[in-house]
């Protein structure tokens, strides 16, 4: 053990210079000692082989994580967190997968078959390795291919950093600083890895930028890094999770989303979440605690969060925007749903400065069981955002009686001019709306999904479309055994 | 013949309520079209939530025997796909749900349990198409979210739509003309004649005499106090038109 630490000692105390070759020794631990010191800080930073720049970002994180506390405001039940119990690097394990399709559990298949999950793509979620099953090598250089020919930038975290350090260097963290909260800090210093894109001035991106990053999910980590730049005039449309039922032997999951948009850009970032969400008996079950952020810097600039978290046992993540540019424009639709002992507490922020912003908020919360669903939402308007624009709609739909649905909205207004609205109604799927379904034949599923899916069709259809299918078919999958 | 509907002294109250239907007896044959009329309170809402099967309901006495089989132990959703179709009174709204989508999940729910097979989307708007014409209904209702924003009529003409979709053996329409000015009753009782047929029955509980001058009834009862207090053919129809039917609740 105490070997290993003085050659990544060595490696790091060089100075600058060994980085940029390279390292000449090879680390050959997979696996980084429980526990996190800036020692694990160091030993993350050089299995990445990372400039030293990026090592000296992260412990400067690492020692503002340290003067942090864990907050506790939010309306959730949180179990303590052993910080120091847990591991911080892994090496992506591929020889232990299934070796087929025959090896995997029948009942993960049979999910996957619900949410209609493109045969092609089940091997890979069910972690085979994905050379294994299809010719993965061509899929992704024609998508890389067609992306290059237009200026685009879409590769991960990593590559990034090596590839495109300025791009990289000049935005990172300038949305969600290091020392936003405790979880940006912690991730900040022991992210793993994630995706990064760059879309040139004037390039619309052809596709959604999604496909070729779900065949790599299965491997991807706790601490996701995520930094999106879509310069003037640039639109991108980027989708981050995916369907299907996921697990981790980790259970906190603390990323970090920044989206930059530049005058006349447009970011649409979609996320489908369905992290493991615990037994029914609300034990295990990922924490799923994130830190999303769009700046629309530019004029007319525009950044549109979509999210349908339906996993985790807790969902703690408020996707915001921050609405620098005179007539920016910031959205946010979500549906979370809160079934057996889930917790949420999500929301967004949208913080209007320039004037003649415009924000637009539809909130879906559906609990279920003992399911409890908090919307936070802030609205805030600058002295600066004359004529500025809110619209929020808050619903939350409650099944059963032992579930709870909770709304904390914050209005704070500081220009007379600005225009803020806020609608909100709490309802039940009443027995009227069920009897009627069933009364034309649909099972007691039938009814409460199609119901369901009514009630959040204002969102769902923000989505991808190839996503918008699957989503609801995910909230059937979730809402199974809800009713009755 | 195995009669289609055969009601055997029915009682049943609203669970942990009184008793509201005090032992019904009544015999459906398919083909026929029958009028079950009655003040307020009479029990006809309870009549026709029982035979659909909603929940809240408990039958204390008697069976109700669908096509010889006693349908009790069948969920509202099952009896609906056996061929039970039931026109409600008050048509609820399902917002965001889009009427044409909302039909063929309930067209093709049916087709699965008879093991027909589902209808595709294409041959799924050709059979609306075929309905519409038959009705001479408008396709804008088509494109809205079930019952959102319809008017009284339209809500009612929706059913009928639906009916005409559905294809029930056994449709009991629970008071269809409440709320219709005459015209808009005109148009729905043309739906409803135009879907008569031999392998049909129909069941229209209504409170008012004019529905029957539309829908002619081969048989019409009239419901009071829980109780069928009279019955009869075509002359009896003609006869309250005369009398009304005040005087046979008094004898109840």
């Amino acid at each position: 053990m105490s070997a290993h630490l003085d050659t990544i000692e060595q490696i790091t105390a060089g100075g600058g210079d060994s980085y940029k070759y390279g390292f000449v020794t090879e680390i050959d631990v997979d696996t980084a000692p429980p526990g996190l010191t800036e020692d694990t800080v160091r030993f993350i930073s050089a299995k990445k082989q990372e400039p030293l720049w990026l090592l000296e970002w992260r412990l400067k994180a690492f020692r503002r994580w340290q003067t942090m506390q864990q907050p506790d405001w939010a309306r959730l039940n949180i179990a303590p967190i052993d910080y120091q119990g847990a591991t911080y690097y892994a090496a992506p394990k591929n020889a232990e997968g299934p070796k087929s399709l025959d090896e995997v559990d029948p009942e993960l298949l049979k999910t996957y078959e619900k949410l209609g999950i493109p045969l092609g793509e089940r091997a890979a979620l069910a972690g085979i390795a994905v050379d294994a099953v299809f010719d993965s090598v061509s899929v992704a250089t024609t998508f890389k291919d067609t992306l290059a020919a237009q200026g685009i930038i879409f590769c991960s975290f990593g590559e990034a950093v090596r590839e495109h350090p300025d791009l990289v260097q000049k935005y990172l963290g300038s949305v969600v600083p290091q020392g936003d909260n405790f979880f940006s800090a912690l991730n900040s210093a022991v992210f793993s890895d994630g995706s990064f894109a760059y879309i040139p001035p004037g390039v619309r991106c052809p596709m959604e930028l999604s496909t070729y990053f779900r065949i790599n999910q299965a491997k991807s980590g706790q601490f996701e890094r995520t930094l999106l730049i879509a310069d003037a005039g640039a639109y991108v449309s980027y989708l981050e999770g995916c369907t299907a039922p996921r697990r981790d032997e980790n259970q906190l999951h603390a990323a970090v989303v920044e989206l930059i948009a530049l005058e006349g850009a447009e970011i649409k970032y979609s996320t489908v979440q369905n992290w493991y969400p615990g037994d029914e008996n609300g034990k295990g079950g990922i924490y799923n605690f994130v830190t999303k952020r769009g700046a629309c810097r530019g004029k007319s600039s525009k950044i549109s969060w979509t999210q349908v978290e339906t996993g985790s046992a807790i969902t703690w993540k408020y996707p915001s925007c921050i609405l620098e540019g005179e007539d920016s424009v910031g959205e946010f639709y979500s549906v979370a749903v809160t079934s057996n002992h889930q917790q949420a507490d999500t929301g967004t922020k949208m913080i209007h400065l320039g004037r003649n912003s415009r924000s637009t908020i539809i909130s879906k919360g559906i609990s279920a069981g003992h399911g409890q669903n908090t919307y936070r939402g802030a609205v805030k308007i600058m002295p600066g955002a004359a004529a500025a624009r809110n619209y929020t709609q808050c619903d939350s739909l409650l099944i059963g009686k032992s579930c709870g649905a909770h709304a904390i909205p914050y209005i704070d207004t500081r220009n007379s001019t600005a225009r803020v609205e806020h609608e909100a109604t709490a309802s039940k799927i009443s027995d009227e709306q069920l009897f009627y379904c069933l009364q034309r034949g649909l099972t007691p599923e039938e009814s409460v999904s199609l119901i369901v899916n009514g009630f959040c069709k204002e969102v769902l259809k923000e989505l991808p479309m190839e996503f918008a299918v699957e989503a609801q078919k995910l909230l059937s999958v979730s809402l199974e055994g809800a009713v009755g | 013949m195995t009669k289609l509907l055969e009601i055997e002294n029915l009682h049943a109250r609203i669970a942990g309520g009184r008793e509201i239907l005090k032992g019904i007896s009544l015999a459906v044959n398919a083909g026929e079209v029958h009028a079950i009329m009655g003040p307020n309170g009479a029990g006809k809402s309870t009549l026709s939530s029982v035979l659909a099967g909603k929940p809240g309901y408990e039958v204390t006495a008697g069976r109700v025997l669908y096509n010889g089989t006693d349908i009790s132990p069948l969920a509202a959703d099952e009896r609906a796909r056996q061929g039970i179709f039931l026109a409600f009174q008050y048509p609820v709204e399902i917002p965001g749900v889009n009427n044409t989508y909302f039909l063929r999940a309930a067209l093709n729910a049916g087709r699965r349990t008879r093991g027909e097979l589902e209808l595709d989307a294409a041959q799924f708007l050709k059979l609306v198409k075929q309905k519409l014409s038959l009705l001479d209904l408008k396709d804008d209702l088509l494109k809205r979210p079930v019952n959102v924003g319809f008017s009284g009529g339209e809500k009612k003409r929706n059913e009928i739509f639906q009916m005409a979709m559905l294809e029930p053996k056994l449709a009991i329409l629970d008071e269809t003309d409440s709320g219709l000015d005459i015209d808009a009753l005109r148009a729905v009782a043309d739906g409803v004649n135009k879907l008569r047929s031999p392998g049909r029955a129909i069941v229209m509980i209504t409170h008012y005499q004019r529905l029957l001058d539309y829908i002619e009834p081969d048989f019409v009862h009239v419901l009071a106090g829980g109780r069928i207090v009279a019955s009869g053919g075509k002359e009896f129809a003609r006869e309250l038109e005369q009398t009304g039917y005040a005087h046979l609740e008094r004898a109840a």
